[in-house]
């Protein structure tokens, strides 16, 4: 199908950006990934667009203070070969190979799939677990919120009508931190039926001084996995410590059922893949 | 700035300039197929499964039926109409055709714009960098085999 009638303007700052969104009437294009579809199929309507594509502002990819920055436009397939993404935060590059293909990794956006909000899509489980935090710039000024604060439900932030996502800040990794993907569904590039991904530090005798745990597609959010951080930091990686988080992180979590798979076989899931992302970043570095 | 529901665009389809005025609903892969008559780039889904319809802008593979006509204002467009020079087949047209990677042709020109865009960010890939790189192409005839092995034929060949 094709998308209804709507109007469009495509400004080349980020303050003409701003004053188009000022009413709150109009949605923003980012890659249009996830949106065009959404208006092709006529599951979404919309009176205006404004297209975010050519706001110089909103494509930087940088270092910054010794964290990474990225624009709310820059795409997937950027951040996967991106050399100070893989410098300052090896997990961004990681996950970026994991979202849908090569062609729509060369027009999706960061900021976009953040402002989508599906709790099933790598960035959101990405910004859970790095404690990343995401910027909303409206014509009144900017705020930033924690990663926590900004995803409230399936397709639905925190973000008003008049604010536009413009950027998402990314603390370096801790020297010594090793992380891990893990990612279910049925073929390549599909959205997630479950994922979770780990970031562990040991200390020089194996000991764990720091874990964070975030799963994806089992929740209304992407969740922090805390109990099972809590079980983890401390721990010397015995068996019985990694299967311990792993049920913690499932009894956290509140899937629902849908055709790709019920609640119980996703919280199942959860625990092996969690199992298995504790384990990989739990390793000693190659 | 004002929102606009028309709006005039120039870009460069296939090294050819184009201006048009265009709907701003309008889909760069209708305004390929029904306003420069190039139908070459197939509509599978119209959601962005199915890879048929993908082209490269500014040398990215893409989904045309996710771009707006007026996203690609300004850009360099490749679609498989470009590829030939004249005559003569493109390595990886005719990789496809001596492996018979296609038996419809349907999502032929998908593939084949992907494996462009592939091929020219690693001109040797292995198979299973050829399978990932092309797995947002589906094909309902082949069962794949025969494409990876034509990808791999014209890596080789253009290398």
């Amino acid at each position: 199908m094709k998308p209804g009638r709507f109007a469009y303007a495509c400004p080349r700052t980020l303050d003409e950006a701003l004053a188009l969104a000022a009413n709150g009437e109009a949605k923003c294009l980012a890659g249009g990934q996830s949106l065009m579809p959404m208006l092709n199929l006529r599951l979404a309507r919309v009176e205006a667009l404004i297209d975010l594509n050519r706001v110089p502002e909103l494509a930087r990819l940088e270092r910054r203070d010794g964290i990474l920055q990225v624009g709310a436009t820059v795409r997937h397939r950027a951040l996967e070969e991106s050399p100070i993404a893989r410098e300052l935060q090896p997990l961004v590059p990681r996950a970026a190979r994991e979202i849908g293909h090569l062609a729509i990794r060369n027009r999706g956006t960061i900021g976009g799939s953040l402002a989508h909000a599906d709790p099933a899509a790598e960035w959101p489980l990405v910004a859970a677990l790095l404690d990343a935090e995401v910027t909303l710039a409206s014509a009144g000024g900017a705020r930033k919120l924690p990663a926590r604060d900004f995803f409230l439900g399936p397709l639905t932030t925190a973000a008003s009508p008049s604010e536009i996502v413009t950027a998402i800040t990314f603390p370096a990794a801790a020297a010594g931190t090793r992380f891990a993907f893990h990612k279910l569904c049925r073929r390549p590039g599909d959205f997630a039926i479950v994922a979770v991904a780990a970031a562990i530090r040991l200390d020089a005798n194996g000991r764990c001084v720091a874990a964070s745990l975030a799963v994806g597609g089992a929740h209304d959010v992407p969740l922090r996995a805390r109990a099972a951080e809590g079980i983890l930091t401390g721990s010397g990686g015995e068996i019985d410590a990694i299967r311990s988080a792993a049920d913690a992180a499932a009894r956290d979590c509140e899937p629902g059922s849908d055709v790709h798979g019920s609640a119980a076989f996703r919280r199942r899931m959860v625990t092996v893949l969690a199992a298995r992302a504790i384990r990989e970043a739990s390793a000693p570095a190659a | 700035m004002e929102f606009q529901d028309r709006r005039t665009i120039r870009l460069r389809v296939n090294g050819r300039d184009v201006e048009r005025d265009v709907e701003a609903r309008r889909l760069l892969a209708d305004f390929l197929r029904e306003d420069l008559g190039l139908v070459a780039t197939r509509l599978g889904c119209e959601h962005g499964v199915c890879g048929a319809c993908t082209v490269l802008v500014d040398g990215a593979s893409v989904r045309s039926c996710l771009l707006l006509a007026v996203q690609a204002d300004g850009a360099e467009v490749g679609t498989l109409e470009g590829l030939a020079e004249g005559g003569t087949m493109h390595p990886l047209q005719q990789a496809f055709w001596d492996h018979h990677a296609l038996q419809c042709g349907f999502c032929t020109s998908g593939f084949l714009m992907t494996a462009c865009d592939l091929l020219a960010s690693n001109p040797d890939p292995g198979e299973d960098e050829i399978r990932h790189g092309l797995s947002g192409n589906l094909c309902r005839c082949t069962g794949y085999a025969n494409i990876v092995d034509a990808v791999a034929a014209a890596a080789k060949a253009m290398r």
